[in-house]
């Protein structure tokens, strides 16, 4: 038998590329997928040592008191009415209060406003949501609430959106954003907590 | 016409993945606290994530319960730490980031955490000027 060497046929390995490039898509389609959400909130500047207490001058017309105590019970007040509630509730509540669609007295007041795109505007932005917690209250309660408010400001910005755009708050140009900021600011204040004891 | 060499092709991309693979579970802590995050329906994604920090709330693990107790504590970075020790680590945090302006706190707290742990921690947060905060969240219908 005539030995004759044989030549060994390589390995096509012309599809490892395409099989790493799937690995490849597949771990940046997966890492990027589980992307942390959460409800963005921006706190105030620290306060400066010789600062006024600014909420005296707040009409108490401007003012929503939302009050969580430490069975994380809700406690909403404003000038039309006061009580405990519930979730549903106060982002009702809140959106009435932002809106003020009525002119009440007992709502927060209104002026004129010159806010670009939208023109001469009669809004509500000296009103202010108060927020005050107990240090028992449930952390699940207080985010709901603000989970609540945020929505409240959310839906109040999406029926102007469409109302003056034709489309939703999420789909303007960023100048048209800005205009809808204007008109309906959140301005959510959440009190120095009070200290008990020394330190 | 001779064809190109594509034999090194499958170890160039085999590198990225690679790559990939090394920096994405780089990133992750050992938890030492437990924590069900609430859920909620006006959330926004974190995007960037080289301005984000993680401040953890919760009990501490089950494995750790019994030399930490079951109370509430705060974790930064692989340890237990106090609600002031924040301000270093938001310093520490802010040091290696190119916007510092746009340093992002995510808190990741327990639902039944006592607010008065939360109200501490953005005290502090304030204090160190790290005004930018998420609770981090889960989505609901």
């Amino acid at each position: 038998m005539a030995k004759k060497k044989k030549k060994m046929p390589g390995l096509n390995t012309s599809s490892t590329a395409d099989i790493s490039f799937m690995l490849l898509i597949f771990f940046l389609i997966t890492t990027s997928m589980d992307t942390d959400m959460g409800l963005a909130r921006r706190l105030p500047k620290p306060p400066e040592p010789d600062q006024e207490d600014a909420t005296m001058d707040i009409k108490s017309r401007n003012i929503l008191y939302v009050r969580l105590n430490a069975s994380g019970e809700l406690w909403i007040k404003d000038e039309m009415s006061s009580g405990y509630g519930n979730l549903q509730e106060l982002r009702n509540r809140v959106k009435e209060f932002v809106k003020n669609e009525q002119n009440l007295s007992k709502l927060p007041e209104k002026h004129v406003k010159n806010i670009d795109l939208l023109g001469q505007c009669f809004v509500t932005d000296k009103h202010v949501i108060s927020v005050q917690t107990d240090r028992g209250t449930p952390y699940n309660m207080y985010f709901q609430v603000q989970n609540e408010l945020v929505a409240a400001y959310n839906e109040l910005r999406n029926e102007l959106a469409k109302q003056k755009f034709g489309r939703e708050f999420q789909y303007l140009k960023n100048e048209e954003k800005d205009a809808i900021k204007k008109y309906y600011p959140q301005n959510i204040s959440e009190a120095e907590p009070k200290k008990y004891g020394g330190d | 016409m001779p064809e190109m060499n594509t034999s090194s092709l499958p170890d160039l991309i085999f590198t990225i993945l690679f790559f990939f693979m090394m920096v994405t579970t780089m990133r992750e802590v050992t938890l030492k606290v437990k924590f069900v995050i609430p859920a909620g329906t006006e959330l926004e994604k974190l995007e960037k994530k080289s301005v984000v920090s993680f401040i953890y709330v919760g009990p501490p693990t089950d494995n750790l319960r019994a030399q930490m107790g079951s109370s509430t504590r705060i974790q930064l970075n692989d340890r237990y730490a106090e609600a002031r020790e924040v301000m270093d680590f938001v310093a520490a945090e802010r040091q290696g980031m190119t916007n510092q302006a746009e340093q992002i706190i995510s808190i990741k707290a327990d639902q039944h955490t006592q607010m008065g742990y939360i109200t501490d921690i953005k005290e502090v947060l304030r204090k160190s000027w790290a005004l930018r905060i998420n609770y981090s969240a889960s989505r609901r219908n």
